[in-house]
């Protein structure tokens, strides 16, 4: 599969992956340090998932995220300095310092915003799909969430009005085998959510999120039949987060085989590996796509460091139009 | 003037805009050409503007507003009907966190004018999850205006601001007053949110009243005018933003009020009014604020059960009678 996409694509993945990886370290030291208010939700080991659905996009397509959307905003081209100050809760963040890391949102690029309310994100995709179909426009919708989130009724009542009209939207499910602390298992009798298309007349894919690459080719499928008008379709990544739910969370629940076995298929690695095998990339190129992410991101820390809170009264803002 | 009824002046409303707009279109369950609303606001709408714009939708009350949250922030100018009231509770996350804080929490990036119609209020019999007024839930929401007409000209001109706001407006109905006729000019006009209407002067009482609970208090007032009390009937027409300097400004002339609404008395409608009073025109009272509510149950069935919550005439006209 490898040696089907151009170099500078591959180039351009392996570098949003790294920003995302380095983004999410960087907000997790901060928060130790303190200057992370409220609580994270980390990307880091899901990279693939949110690289290679929006590499698949086009600038002018939509994406819906969740609270844990650290990635969607900087997979879809989101300014990093500008996620980053969100994140602090200074003023020159997207919301203004409103939203938070749970609600980030960057309209220009088509990221229709971060909702924390687990599965509320599916029927606004639904209705962005809808926007682009009457107002004539050939968009296309990515809609995040996890598999938390496929059992709330907006998944049931969206995915059946997505089919049912027939819109231009592209459920993608982040599995990473754990609600908070509950695993799948526990509350589902089936293994893979993407069964549960056909219950809706849509099919169904299930695809390892943890390689990029066929997370790429399958949503460049989806959404260039999306594009064409022939309806929605449920990709269902498999995947695994590297820490815990929320900062909070030192993932007990989770048994050390488990988390090693995961590790090692590390995203990142992964696209290393195979890169590795066919030497698209050379090392040199490698390192300086590495050494640009990071740069990238020690601009955003940077950036938001030193941008101001907001003034209290702007609490009082941007409640109506 | 030609007299239209309250249904017909809402489906001008939608009929205009949706000619005028673009961008307009309708959503909701049976909505369309092979029903037309269940309470027929939208009869003949899907014909004149095809099946696209008029969109029957399954019954996935959540779907509705989320779907109608997605097209707004993204270009559109949806007005979404939810067939009861009482039924906006399957959808309190899109309304409530979703629709009422999308422009707040992305820091003003993002506008959501969502229109949410819906019926409330008792009066037909239909029990507990068919006749409750709910305007109250909505008060509590920042980010969200609530609009509750009571006659056909404040119903379309309130309705025609809503779909041309930059807001998510909740926009009440009241089943009883689909059928009621009144004046209603054929030349466009608009209400501003915000403004009430006093729908009767008077010296000796204020009576706010909301939604059918209008013409209930005109009526009293009417009663009241025979013993010779003289009492000014105000209508806040939108409960969000609410005018609470006509309200205050009338206190200070009659030195009175009553509170006439159909919601159940705790936390309601008829509280955040009252409260405002207390806060802003208490050196004015001549007498304690009184409430003329539905008590604290929720609605019952059989006829004599439902009359007796719902407020009277004569339990008005006999709560101005105890402050006069």
């Amino acid at each position: 599969m490898l040696q089907e996409v151009p170099k500078e694509l591959l180039a351009e993945m392996l570098h949003k992956m790294f920003e995302i990886r380095f983004f999410e370290e960087k907000v997790f030291d901060l928060y130790g340090q303190n200057l992370v208010p409220g609580t994270i939700h980390l990307y880091a080991g899901e990279e693939a998932v949110a690289v290679g659905v929006c590499t698949a996009l086009r600038k002018d397509d939509f994406i819906t995220s969740t609270h844990r959307g650290h990635g969607h905003c900087i997979a879809k081209g989101a300014d990093l300095k500008r996620v980053m100050a969100e994140i602090l809760g200074k003023k020159t963040g997207y919301c203004k310092g409103k939203g938070g890391s749970m609600h980030i949102a960057d309209f220009h690029v088509g990221m229709l915003g971060a909702t924390a309310v687990v599965g509320a994100g599916l029927p606004i995709a639904v209705g962005a799909g809808l926007s682009a179909v009457l107002r004539g426009t050939d968009q296309v919708v990515a809609c995040f969430f996890g598999e938390g989130a496929s059992n709330q009724g907006t998944f049931h009542e969206s995915l059946n009005l997505a089919s049912a009209w027939s819109l231009p939207v592209v459920f993608v499910c982040e599995n990473n085998l754990y609600a908070m602390g509950t695993r799948q298992s526990r509350i589902m009798r089936i293994v893979d959510i993407a069964d549960r298309a056909g219950g809706y007349g849509m099919p169904g894919a299930v695809v390892d999120g943890n390689d990029v690459l066929a997370v790429y080719a399958t949503a460049r499928k989806a959404v260039a039949r999306a594009r064409k008008r022939e309806g929605p379709i449920l990709i269902e990544c498999k995947t695994y987060r590297h820490k815990g739910h929320s900062r909070v969370d030192p993932a007990k629940y989770r048994v050390k085989e488990e988390v090693q076995e995961w590790l090692e298929k590390d995203p990142i690695k992964r696209l290393m590996d195979m890169n590795a095998s066919y030497n698209v990339l050379s090392n040199d190129e490698i390192e300086k796509i590495e050494t640009a992410a990071m740069a990238e991101v020690e601009k955003a820390v940077k950036f938001a460091i030193e941008s101001p809170y907001p003034a209290p009264e702007e609490a009082l803002e941007d409640v109506y139009g | 003037m030609r007299k239209i009824s309250y249904r017909d002046a809402l489906r001008e409303a939608l009929r205009e805009e949706m000619r005028r707009d673009q961008s307009v279109f309708l959503l909701g369950e049976d909505i369309g050409r092979y029903w037309g609303g269940a309470f027929k606001v939208t009869d003949g709408l899907a014909e004149e503007f095809g099946d696209e714009r008029v969109r029957d939708t399954p019954i996935s009350e959540s779907a509705i507003i989320g779907t109608a949250v997605g097209a707004a922030i993204t270009g559109m100018r949806p007005v979404a009907e939810i067939m009861f009231g009482d039924l906006t509770a399957l959808a309190m996350d899109q309304i409530a966190n979703q629709a009422a804080k999308i422009r707040y929490m992305f820091g003003g990036q993002a506008k959501c004018p969502v229109v949410i119609r819906t019926p409330f209020g008792a009066g037909v019999n239909i029990a507990s999850h068919h006749s409750q007024s709910l305007e109250a839930w909505f008060m509590h929401v920042p980010g969200l205006y609530v609009a509750a007409p009571s006659t056909p000209y404040d119903a379309k001109g309130l309705l025609k601001t809503a779909i041309r706001g930059e807001n998510p407006v909740f926009f009440c109905e009241h089943k009883l007053l689909y059928p009621v006729q009144d004046s209603v000019p054929e030349d466009e006009y608009l209400i501003p949110f915000g403004v009430a209407d006093v729908k009767r002067e008077g010296s000796d009482v204020t009576v706010v009243a909301t939604s059918f609970m209008v013409h209930k208090a005109l009526k009293a007032a009417e009663l009241l005018d025979k013993d010779g009390i003289d009492a000014e009937v105000i209508d806040p027409r939108t409960l969000t933003p609410l005018d609470r300097k006509t309200l205050v400004g009338s206190v200070k002339k009659t030195g009175r009020i009553v509170i006439v609404t159909e919601d159940c008395k705790s936390g309601g409608v008829s509280a955040e009014i009252a409260a405002t009073i207390s806060e802003e025109a208490l050196d004015f009272l001549d007498a304690p604020i009184r409430r003329v509510t539905a008590p604290d149950t929720p609605i019952p069935f059989s006829p004599p059960l439902e009359q007796f919550i719902i407020p009277s005439e004569q339990s008005i006209v006999q709560a101005v009678k105890e402050v006069v």
